[in-house]
């Protein structure tokens, strides 16, 4: 296969694990948050806590995957970003530790004053993340400050609390508010009486803030944030020559993509639209349809960014010919033949024992259960 | 410490207390899948309370075994990137299909283990079981392919335009033979792991005289599967002895302080305080001929000693010089046939020249006392290998012992056991960690200064970080694993104290006590 198909290809696969992740681990970091919220008393706590437990391992794997396949297919990116973002890396991880010990170390103790901290630890574990994922992207969005010495050694220029800037704070808030919202649809799905319908409420006015909240980041991209576009012309069939293309800098350029392709737009009206929908549903009580249509708003999010920013992955502010493209930074093409071939012979695997597990803990929980089942569920 | 010292000791950190969870989470699914399939043959429910009890035990164990797996898949990037990138290529490539294949496979049935006892049925729930063990030792087998990778590294070629090593070769990635002998090593000594942690508390229980038949079963699957597992480490421990013969001499002749090269066939040092100042062994216990077989699998092939190996390194250092020269004047713009022709020619050395790096900004003109220190420097100091890697085989001996008496007084069907042997058994119980944290750094530490053997040093694969970015970092992981480890041990503890009245079947003794830690 041509190197050039197989770059595009990575990129969709790139972007369908990130989507994984979102749509599958979104929603359990979005019920740990809301676990205080909408859990009145321990009982609560516990059938929210027992409707994730049998999955939300599993869940993060689409995350453990997806860096796993940016190391493979986008070594170089995979370098410069978590090098760069290398604190926001550090507290993501630090909070996503505490979920496993969260989930499995709660029920362990009967004590009001330990399943709180645990209770604590769930809902900062899973916050903390759901916003610095936004923050990452915020940062993309604006270039990244970071170049290549000779010996393509990488040097970030930043600093940490640069990265906490207006525009990323606000697409972390966004992130936040849209899987909090994601879980809140899970719920609905997976409970009854109470949480179900607190959480018919929370989702209801989540989805809506989120449709203003993602036409507001648009207008924000749109006037307040500089976009980049490559003006030499890429050998996307060739050999990684990452820091010797010309970029420009210019209003509006994330926007290139949408008058070159029209149909484009397409996506985000799309992710707008999903947000309506499933606020809608949500108030009306059509569960299944509102927990898809956030499904669907998450990947449009994700297609969102992912075509605006097209070829570039990271592009770079203080150098910017150095920036990452899909067309430049990537693995070797035996490497990326290679993957693409176990990608095709697993993702089809993994996606059926998903679903099945799924399936085999169909149902919806109650407190009565919980409490019957006190010594073998969470 | 400057931030190369810092990294390493942060990624030395992070993996020692994750290799704390490993090896018990690949040897306790293996166990929990024997208890479980006894369970589906003979229906007895006996069986089924030890799969969930123990079961319990895997679960607090596996937990922190997430925790600290994450930070290492984060680490090569936030603190190696240059590691990342100049060989991500080949290096991503097993991680993520070990995400793929096994990974995926292991965390998703994991739930189903825990809580689809009641919705599945027992062969579904048993095919269940075996599935996540499957995942779990295929986890370890990409894992250790990448690492095995790192130690030996084949299938690959530098590539001077992208600044960084290519996969030439997939099958020889996979089929390394050090990765796999260390593949069978390290997953034999997860499965010994597991079975001296069922055993020691097994064993407990039987002094106490609490749940006989629960633990008098529990004792006689953990003795029969440790036997089998200690005998395959030794035996996969002295392969692994003779592959690292073969591609990592240097290694070899650290575990074994061989200063100088011995006619052969070399004799094997048992005990003995290696002296870097003089270059020998002080008080030096030699059996004739035995490093040459080990080594060698011959009588007249001679080990080098690392007189000889050093000698070796100066050459490769000098025309590793030449060819980082030529690297950068070729990424200068200084492309001509000249140039790229003689730099093929001394490719293969390019990452002898970066060792000099660490002494001087410019290389081309490294002086003597320079090029001397890399060659000081091209080898890893040697006694803490020599006295890991007999650490390592004492735990070893020591547990085939005990594997052996254990086996002997289950098979003969000893209705109570002799109270040495069940002491014996208790105070065995760190072994195996001890064990494989001094193998584990046998392994990493005899490759230093490479991070990539012979292809990367260490000092070269570091992201640029600041002393301080570091030090925050460290510190905050030192704290937050020493909080969990804490706890971890202490729900250990208690649950392996109130044992199988932990499942509130109504069977077994501490009832009372059980219903006391988890209240109705």
């Amino acid at each position: 296969m041509d190197y050039e198909v197989l770059r595009f290809i990575w990129w969709l696969l790139i972007g369908v694990l990130l989507i994984g992740f979102v749509i599958t681990d979104g929603f359990d970091l979005g019920v740990a948050v809301l676990l205080k919220l909408i859990g009145k008393n321990d009982d609560q706590r516990r059938v929210m806590i027992n409707s994730i437990a049998p999955h939300w391992d599993g869940n993060q794997v689409w995350l453990v995957t997806a860096i796993g396949a940016l190391f493979a297919a986008w070594p170089t990116v995979y370098a410069a970003a978590f090098s760069s973002f290398y604190f926001v890396m550090m507290l993501t991880l630090f909070a996503l530790f505490l979920r496993p010990i969260g989930f499995e170390y709660r029920a362990k103790i009967d004590n009001d004053a330990w399943r709180n901290k645990c209770d604590w630890a769930l809902t900062i574990g899973s916050a903390v993340p759901a916003v610095l994922f936004g923050v990452a992207f915020g940062n993309l969005l604006q270039g990244v400050p970071f170049y290549f010495d000779d010996i393509l050694r990488l040097h970030y220029t930043g600093g940490f609390f640069d990265l906490l800037n207006p525009f990323a704070l606000f697409v972390g808030l966004f992130s936040f508010l849209m899987l909090v919202n994601h879980g809140a649809t899970y719920l609905q799905l997976k409970t009854e009486d109470d949480i179900k319908a607190r959480s018919e409420r929370i989702s209801t006015l989540l989805s809506a803030s989120c449709a203003v909240l993602f036409v507001l980041a648009g207008l924000w991209l749109y006037y307040g944030i500089d976009g980049y576009s490559v003006t030499s012309i890429i050998d996307t069939n060739g050999i990684n020559r990452t820091t010797e293309k010309t970029v420009v800098i210019s209003a509006a350029a994330w926007f290139n993509n949408y008058a070159k392709w029209p149909w484009l737009s397409l996506i985000p009206i799309l992710g707008v639209l999903s947000f309506m929908v499933c606020a809608l549903s949500s108030a009306t009580k059509r569960h299944l349809l509102a927990f898809l249509s956030s499904a669907v708003a998450l990947t449009m999010v994700i297609a969102t960014a992912g075509v605006s920013m097209f070829p570039f992955i990271m592009p770079s502010s203080s150098m910017p010919a150095h920036s990452l493209t899909m067309w430049d930074a990537t693995a070797s093409q035996t490497s990326l033949q290679i993957m693409f071939v176990v990608a095709c012979v697993f993702v089809p695997i993994v996606l059926s024992y998903t679903a099945w597990s799924y399936f085999v803990m169909r149902g919806r929980l109650n407190e009565q259960h919980v409490r019957d089942n006190s010594h073998s569920l969470y | 410490m400057d931030i190369v010292d810092l990294s390493r000791f942060q990624f030395a950190f992070t993996v020692m207390i994750h290799f704390l969870f490993v090896p018990l989470t690949i040897g306790l699914t293996f166990i929990l899948a024997i208890m479980e399939s006894v369970y589906v043959m003979t229906g007895k429910t006996i069986y089924r309370d030890m799969t969930k009890f123990w079961g319990k035990l895997f679960g607090i164990n596996f937990a922190l075994g997430i925790t600290t797996g994450l930070a290492m898949e984060f680490q090569f990037g936030t603190n190696w990137s240059y590691y990342s990138h100049y060989v991500g290529d080949i290096f991503g490539a097993p991680l993520a299909i070990e995400a793929l294949m096994a990974f995926f496979l292991e965390s998703t049935l994991v739930g189903l283990f825990f809580f689809s006892w009641d919705r599945l049925s027992k062969e579904k729930h048993l095919i269940v079981t075996w599935l996540m063990a499957l995942g779990t030792n295929l986890s370890a087998l990409w894992i250790l392919i990448a690492n095995g990778w790192m130690q030996n590294p084949v299938g690959a070629q530098f590539n001077i335009d992208t600044m960084r090593m290519e996969l030439s070769s997939f099958s020889e990635v996979v089929f390394n033979p050090v990765a796999q002998v260390k593949f069978v090593h390290t997953v034999s000594a997860g499965y010994v792991t597991g079975a001296i942690f069922v055993l020691a508390i097994s064993s407990w229980y039987l002094l106490k005289g609490r749940n006989i038949a629960f633990a008098r079963r529990s004792f006689a699957i953990a003795a029969a599967f440790g036997l089998a597992s200690v005998l395959s480490v030794i035996v996969l421990g002295d392969e692994s002895g003779y592959e690292v013969g073969a591609v990592q001499k240097v290694k070899l002749a650290s575990i074994e302080a061989e200063w100088n090269t011995h006619p052969a066939p070399a004799p094997f040092t048992l005990f003995g305080l290696p002296n870097a100042e003089t270059q020998t062994t002080d008080y030096a216990i030699k059996i004739p001929a035995v490093l040459g077989l080990i080594a060698t699998r011959s009588l007249t092939e001679e080990v080098k000693g690392l007189d000889k190996l050093k000698r070796e390194h100066l050459e490769r250092i000098i025309r590793g010089q030449e060819a980082y020269v030529l690297m950068q004047q070729y990424r200068q713009g200084d492309k001509s046939a000249v140039t790229v022709n003689r730099f093929n020619e001394l490719r293969d050395d390019l990452g002898y020249g970066m060792l000099l790096t660490a002494f001087t900004d410019d290389v081309a003109n490294a002086t003597p006392e320079q090029i001397a220190a890399a060659v000081e420097g091209s080898v890893p100091q040697v006694w803490p290998l020599f006295w890991s890697f007999r650490v390592m085989v004492a735990c070893g001996m020591l547990m085939l012992l005990l594997f052996i008496l254990a086996f002997w007084h289950s098979a003969k069907r000893t209705v109570n056991k002799p109270k040495w042997l069940l002491k014996f058994a208790i105070f065995s119980l760190p072994l195996p960690w001890i064990a494989s944290e001094a193998g584990w750094l046998v392994a990493e530490y005899g490759r230093q200064p490479w991070a990539i053997g012979e292809i990367l040093p260490t000092h070269m694969a570091v992201s640029q970080l600041t002393v301080n970015d570091l030090l925050i970092s460290l510190g905050s992981i030192m704290v937050l694993y020493t909080i969990f480890i804490i706890i971890e041990i202490w729900l250990m503890i208690k649950y392996a104290r109130i044992g199988p009245a932990a499942l509130h079947t109504g069977k077994y003794d501490l009832e009372h006590a059980a219903t006391e830690l988890k209240g109705d």
